[in-house]
């Protein structure tokens, strides 16, 4: 069988090379095996046989396109997931921040926009909303679009304020959004201080004068030369001392940014940039 | 169908082994990996299902009593051999084509994050027939799937005998979706250092 996995392998990266010239998303420096997988459950979905006769559809058929985009992305996560990051984050880089008089976050892979309004209610009960800037960004319009209506299905609401009561929160949860029948919408004001846009790491540039980056779980499913470049991009778009935030599984170990940023906390992955010698 | 017991092929060299377990694997785990062959040079990949908030327990806990290195899987991190990986928790495990370790914390698939399923068949693309893949007690059905890509790929695959299982739906499942041997749980030691060539 194995000669068939060449061939499989061949065949998905003209996919993505098709992908590529025809509508400008590179996906061909993502983790094979991930990509590999996301593809193989469209494939078993739909009617195709063969990846051959996806890129033939992928091709002509601008829909399927996006069905495959929302495939290729991946929007899981949850508010304040991972709590004690958010924890570690409230108890030992905001109390440094508050020595700015105005700070810019990116949140890089913003996704349906959970942890953006997880991050903007942290910054609202450390007194540093008004003084601050977040911009929210992901290479999916559609997601962004959730992101930015910020509305979000009611049940899931019990685990997220488990997760915010045990990052630190200082209120009563059910304070932040209204709640319908099946779905909560997050306070309007909350998305004071957040510009919501679209940015592709893979091509896009560098952004801003950043004090805080988030990235979590994105880089996991880049390869090692992605990542690298993106890690750049992370270095360059943040002021000196400005910190960097990687989901728990990521680390800087063996990348080309290892010796640029200092570890500021092992398990939570906060780095921060260190001033040029 | 084939005959099962062809499907062993003792000259061939075998690169890893995947587990799979669930409900009532710290037990079978512990009768298991001390248990093999300080010679064993493959790589073990494991998943256990365990809950998203856990630490690296596990893998803390076996490299005490494990004649080899047992450590939390790293993305990117290459395979080696003479070592058990343990997926963490709350993200998927998988294998990449040039035997490096990925992680993603994509969608649960049959309730669970880590799934079986989902190093199994990342395994099969990997290691073709060289793999070994084994199904221990478990109170799901996750895994099935992953058993048969692996024997698509003439991999072997064993289920741990549903009667010593603590929970039998796991290793059941596997064997109604095909597996090569079933073993109780006290003979996958010995089998598993027999088939890996060790005398």
């Amino acid at each position: 069988m194995s000669h068939n996995i060449q061939n499989e392998n061949l065949e998905i990266r003209l996919l993505l090379e098709a992908i590529h010239q025809k509508y400008g998303y590179n996906f061909k420096d993502y983790a094979n095996a991930h990509t590999k997988r996301r593809l193989r459950h469209r494939l078993a979905l739909s009617n195709m046989e063969s990846y051959t006769q996806m890129i033939h559809r992928v091709i002509y058929d601008e829909d399927f396109f996006n069905t495959l985009l929302m495939d290729l992305s991946i929007n899981v996560t949850e508010m304040f997931r991972d709590p004690w990051f958010y924890k570690k984050v409230r108890e030992d880089i905001m109390p440094f921040l508050k020595t700015y008089s105005f700070i810019k976050v990116w949140h890089a892979g913003c996704s349906a926009g959970q942890e953006v309004y997880s991050i903007s209610i942290l910054l609202e009960e450390e007194g540093m909303k008004h003084r601050s800037q977040i911009y929210a960004t992901d290479f999916n319009e559609f997601i962004i679009e959730k992101a930015r209506n910020g509305i979000y299905p009611i049940d899931v609401m019990k685990s997220y304020t488990v997760n915010y009561q045990q990052s630190g929160g200082k209120k009563d949860f059910s304070d932040y959004y209204t709640a319908d029948y099946d779905n909560v919408i997050f306070r309007q004001s909350l998305k004071e201080k957040v510009l919501f846009s679209s940015h592709n790491l893979v091509t896009d540039g560098v952004f801003g004068e950043m004090n805080l980056i988030f990235c979590r779980n994105v880089l996991i499913y880049f390869n090692r030369q992605l990542q690298n470049r993106v890690l750049k991009l992370f270095y360059d778009s943040l002021c000196p001392g400005g910190y960097l935030c990687l989901g728990s599984k990521e680390s800087l170990k063996f990348t080309d940014m290892a010796d640029k940023f200092e570890s500021i906390a092992g398990r939570e992955k906060i780095y921060r940039k260190k001033r040029e010698p | 169908m084939k005959n099962k017991v062809s499907r062993l092929n003792r000259k061939k060299k075998y690169k890893a082994i995947v587990m799979g377990v669930s409900a009532g694997g710290l037990a079978a785990l512990t009768a298991i990996l001390p248990n093999l062959s300080c010679q064993m040079c493959l790589p073990i990949l494991i998943v256990q299902h365990l809950s998203p908030g856990s630490d690296d327990f596990l893998a803390k806990h076996f490299d005490k009593l494990c004649p080899f290195r047992v450590k939390e899987a790293e993305e990117k991190e290459l395979i080696v051999g003479s070592t058990i990986y343990f997926a963490p928790a709350n993200y998927h495990l998988m294998v990449e084509q040039d035997r490096t370790i990925a992680l993603s914390i994509a969608e649960r698939v049959q309730f669970s994050r880590p799934s079986i399923d989902v190093l199994f068949e990342t395994a099969a693309d990997a290691y073709a027939d060289r793999l070994i893949g084994i199904i221990l007690t478990g109170a799901n059905s996750d895994g099935a799937r992953g058993v048969m890509r692996i024997r698509e790929f003439n991999g072997f695959v064993i289920a741990q005998s549903p009667k010593t299982a603590e929970a039998n739906v796991m290793p059941l499942a596997a064997i109604k979706a095909g597996v090569d041997k079933v073993l109780a749980l006290e003979k996958i030691p010995p089998f598993i250092n027999q088939i890996t060539g060790i005398p």
